[in-house]
């Protein structure tokens, strides 16, 4: 048996009967880690003797007879742009080699408040920007399931640790498919909540208005168990809802019958890949066949999506990052004249191609002259895009959409062509501008064996019924319990 | 010189401080002169991933300043941000209010050289944050930053151009000095950075009506520099004119010890701070009921109270309006007139022993070692004429030295002034007896020798008959009708 490997809710019931313990657990996690990371580069740092030590901790208090929380003893994986007390937190950013912050993001706090084992913080694009984790200044991420393939991004480490199983479940960020894209290609599970479910305190801010953090998991019970884990309103988050956060546990294994799953038509477009396009029509068979109606529904909009995101995004960025400028935060360079010349010194050597890209894009459309027909325009679109999206939504009880036009590319295929690469994100980027929550669930496999997942979009605090509609399509599915043959498991 | 007059145009930034106990987006406290970076968190300092979230007692205040300068106030207001690179700003970003500030368009009344009143007309007052506090090592070996101050609260308040001459200026600053005290938002300490000021200065031929080409100096920190700034950029700038040169818009610094201003930079080098809205703060919406709450705080203003004193209590103008220039200083005068039941009294005595009283102590009026009360019961007894104008001032003094009550001080020193007909009767008829030189004198036209005959009774007397009484009774016995 190799308890590690299985996911949260099960494992959590093994320490329950006492079948496993938590440091067997974890030193069987470490072990597989060591066997698996050379192939992978999930991790940029790993907390082995932290670790350790949590794992003690709590299994003391199993053996009280306590039962230490809904995580307790879960190893879990973190994206290293959330904070974390006294660990280094470099957003795979040269600019951040040096940072440990002195707190824990909320999200953090609430997992180890929970009990969770935190194994160590993994790769991503730098800053969150980007779509293969190819832009992490330390390290390339290989998808599990093909090392020639990227993990997608930006949360490709947590999405590739738990697709070799290094990581229990994880936790990641979604500022415009973040969370989703590497879900779907690495053959797990993801959750984006609605803006504001989640705080975002301790969260290193990418884009303010569209940042959530993300749960990515093995399969959809550990996904609403996590969300439950991280739901509700956080004074020090002033954009975190004060809404009642549900039972997302208690909706599974509910029928779906009497449903109804709206199609958008302006989704289904040239420059899908007919292997994602199957993956897709097969679910909305499936759907079909559990008793769900589909109805197309329609998302005017959808083509100014990109350019709204980007704009918006951009803009929020060139503002969050300025503080890394070589005086508080950030590498300082070396060898300047005077401040400013120290400011530029360590702002080109700090930040990577992709980031001043996007600082450079976002400090034009804010600029004087600008603002209006860039920023201003984009923040009008983006109430026509939500109009959308709740117009649909009032059609059907959730959306059914891929979740890229593609599945996971080569390494170098996008990265030398930016526009390219922004055009894969054009189903999951709309989500986040809406602020809705979304989940990705494996749907399917391409030619190559590589995975595709399938999105389901919800109506605004709507997670308790995606996890439902998503339950009941895996649990009829054999995509979740396929593993990659790639990584030794 | 072409002779031609010119008339100098002023607008004011005013900063404020506000006297919150915590910080603007953070719970540290604002408190002044604590140890270098003591007073700082993950939100104040930046920290990445740290947010911010609105002190409400921030927004507060500033509406309070707004109603209290009849502004208008924006019930739905955001804040943005302001984005430029410098050391003390470790966001790199302020936290401002660009196109919503949470007040506009209000006025104050100020008194201009001649006497008369003018209104100065208020553009806008915003909330903001204040930055940190850099401190340069000597011999150019470094800079080290003071965090302490990043995130306190400010406010901006932002006039028109309608001040024109460095009394009005000051006058103006005297007077949203006096407000914010009043109101209790600011202590105002230009010492201590609390209020601080950015002058905008053009000058133009007194006959036109066009403005000229204006200058920025910015962060003046004293009413001295304030009118030293005005004076030489008046001088500077109508000599250009004279000259035929033109005024370039720029912003300037002042050197204080060189007694002049120097560029910081031109209008073309004018930053870009590319304000947009801050997605990590929620827009302010001031509904009804938070309104009425603060409307609520909004206490009597130096203007109407003025007013009212002069009507209420029946003081001469100057004297009401000295009284009131201190809130503090008229909450004390209302008490020790209610107690002594004596208006013109109590200001008598304020405006005079007790104000010298606390300039020699160096105190405010607030840590008076005479509280009103004491001071009214002082007035009642000399209004009773149980004490005489000289024992009073006696007694005040005692009482500002020791804290004892003026009944006792009366009391155990046997102060109490005879004014008991019978008893200065008879010390009359000894004096009278006595003096039979000084007696002559007197029925013989020398009016002044019944001032020799009180100071006799009051010798008799130990200093205690009622002077007023003694020179009645005394006139009285020489003069039998």
């Amino acid at each position: 048996m190799q308890p590690w490997k299985m996911p949260a809710h099960a494992l959590k019931q093994l320490y329950l009967s006492r079948e496993a313990s938590v440091p067997e657990v974890v030193t069987g996690m470490f072990a597989h880690i060591k066997q698996t990371e050379p192939a992978v580069d999930a991790y940029l740092t790993l907390c082995e003797e932290s670790a350790a030590a949590q794992a003690q901790a709590i299994q003391k208090r199993y053996d009280q007879g306590e039962d230490p929380g809904l995580l307790a003893g879960v190893p879990m994986a973190v994206k290293d742009n959330l904070c974390t007390r006294n660990i280094r937190t470099t957003c795979a950013s040269r600019m951040l080699e040096n940072f440990t912050p002195p707190y824990n993001a909320a999200a953090v706090e609430k997992i180890l408040a929970e009990g969770a084992i935190l194994l160590g913080k993994t790769n991503m694009d730098e800053f969150a920007m980007g779509s293969s984790t190819e832009y992490s200044y330390f390290k390339k991420t290989r998808n599990p399931w093909n090392p020639q393939r990227v993990p997608g991004g930006s949360s490709g480490g947590s999405a590739a640790a738990v697709a070799a199983r290094t990581a229990v479940c994880a936790l990641g960020s979604d500022t415009g498919g973040s969370v989703r894209q590497p879900a779907s290609f690495c053959g797990v599970v993801g959750v984006k909540p609605t803006y504001g479910r989640f705080s975002r305190y301790g969260l290193i801010a990418y884009a303010s208005s569209l940042d959530q953090v993300g749960v990515l998991s093995q399969d959809v019970e550990d996904c609403a168990l996590l969300t439950k884990v991280l739901s509700g309103y956080d004074p020090r988050d002033t954009t975190s809802a004060d809404e009642k956060t549900d039972d997302y546990l208690a909706g599974l294994n509910q029928s779906v019958r009497g449903l109804t799953l709206g199609i958008p038509k302006e989704y289904y477009r040239e420059g899908i890949h007919p292997d994602v396009r199957k993956a897709v029509e097969d679910a909305i068979g499936q759907f079909q066949t559990l008793g769900a109606a589909v109805k197309e529904v329609s998302l005017p909009h959808t083509e100014d999506c990109l350019p709204v995101y980007y704009i918006i995004a951009c803009a929020e960025a060139s503002s969050n990052l300025g503080r890394y400028d070589g005086v508080q935060y950030g590498r300082r360079a070396s060898g300047y004249r005077d401040l400013s010349d120290m400011i530029l010194k360590s702002r080109s050597e700090g930040f990577g191609p992709e980031v001043q890209r996007r600082i450079l894009l976002g400090t034009y459309v804010l600029s004087a002259g600008y603002y209006d027909a860039y920023y201003k325009k984009a923040q009008q679109v983006r109430t026509l895009l939500k109009q959308d999206f709740d117009e649909a939504l009032s059609q059907c009880d959730c959306l059914l959409t891929p979740v890229s036009p593609v599945t996971a590319f080569a390494f170098g295929e996008k990265s030398g062509n930016p526009v390219e690469m922004y055009l894969t994100d054009i189903f999951t980027v709309s989500v986040n501008i809406a602020g809705l929550p979304a989940l990705v669930v494996p749907g399917g496999q391409d030619a190559s064996g590589m995975p595709c997942g399938i999105q389901l979009v919800g109506k605004p605090f709507g997670e308790a019924v995606l996890f439902k509609i998503a339950h009941a399509f895996e649990q009829s599915t054999p995509w979740h319990s396929l593993t990659p043959k790639e990584v030794a498991l | 010189m072409s002779g031609i007059a010119y008339e100098t145009v002023i607008g004011l930034e005013v900063h404020v401080e506000l006297s919150t106990l915590t910080k603007v987006f953070c719970g540290c406290p604002t408190e002044f002169g604590a140890e270098e970076n003591t007073h700082c968190c993950p939100v104040c300092t930046g920290m990445p991933g740290a947010l911010p979230v609105i002190n409400k007692k921030a927004v507060e205040y500033a509406v309070l300043a707004g109603l209290a300068t009849h502004c208008e106030i924006n019930r739905y207001s955001k804040m943005d941000r302001k984005n430029y690179f410098y050391p003390d700003l470790p966001k790199a970003y302020q936290i401002s209010q660009y196109d919503l500030p949470l007040c506009k368009s209000g006025f104050l009344e100020i008194e201009t050289e001649s006497g008369e009143t003018k209104k100065i007309r208020l553009n806008r007052i915003h909330l903001e944050e204040d930055a940190g506090k850099l401190v340069h090592a000597p011999n150019h070996s470094g800079s080290l930053l003071d965090m302490n101050r990043c995130g306190v609260p400010l406010l901006e308040i932002v006039t028109e151009p309608d001040m024109r001459s460095a009394q009005e200026a000051r006058s103006f600053l005297e007077s949203i000095k006096k407000i914010m005290e009043y109101i209790q938002i600011s202590d105002c300490k230009m010492e201590e950075g609390s209020m601080r000021c950015d002058v905008n200065l053009s000058v133009r031929p007194a006959s036109s009506d066009a403005l000229g080409i204006r200058t920025e100096t910015k962060n003046l920190n004293s009413f001295r520099s304030i009118t030293r700034v005005i004076e030489s950029e008046t001088a500077r700038q109508v000599q250009l004119l004279e000259q035929g040169v033109p005024v370039v818009q720029a912003t300037l610094h002042w050197d204080e010890d060189a007694g002049e201003t120097s560029v910081l930079r031109l209008k073309e080098e004018a930053q870009d701070y590319r304000y947009f809205p801050d997605p990590d703060l929620a827009p302010i919406h001031v509904d009804d009921a938070w309104f009425a709450h603060i409307q609520s705080f909004l206490p009597e203003l130096p203007e109407a109270r003025r007013k009212r004193f002069i009507e209420q209590y029946k003081l001469p103008a100057d004297a009401a309006a000295l009284l009131t220039s201190d809130a503090a200083l008229a909450d004390y005068y209302e008490a020790a007139a209610e107690t002594s039941q004596s208006n013109l009294t109590a200001c008598h005595w304020i405006t005079g022993e007790l104000l010298r009283l606390l300039k020699e102590k160096e105190v405010t009026v607030s840590d008076s070692p005479i509280g009103p009360g004491a001071l009214g019961q002082l007035i009642q007894f000399i209004d009773r004429g149980a004490i005489s104008g000289s024992q009073a001032k006696e007694v005040f003094d005692i009482m500002a030295s020791t804290g004892e009550s003026p009944e006792s001080i009366i009391r155990s020193r046997s102060l109490v002034q005879i004014s008991d007909s019978g008893q200065l009767e008879e010390i009359a008829a000894r004096v009278i007896q006595n003096n039979p030189k000084s007696v002559g004198d007197y029925l013989a036209g020398k009016e002044k020798a019944i001032g020799f005959l009180v100071g006799q009774m009051m010798k008799e007397s130990k200093g205690k008959a009622n002077p007023k009484l003694a020179g009645e009774i005394l006139t009285r016995l020489m003069n039998p009708s």
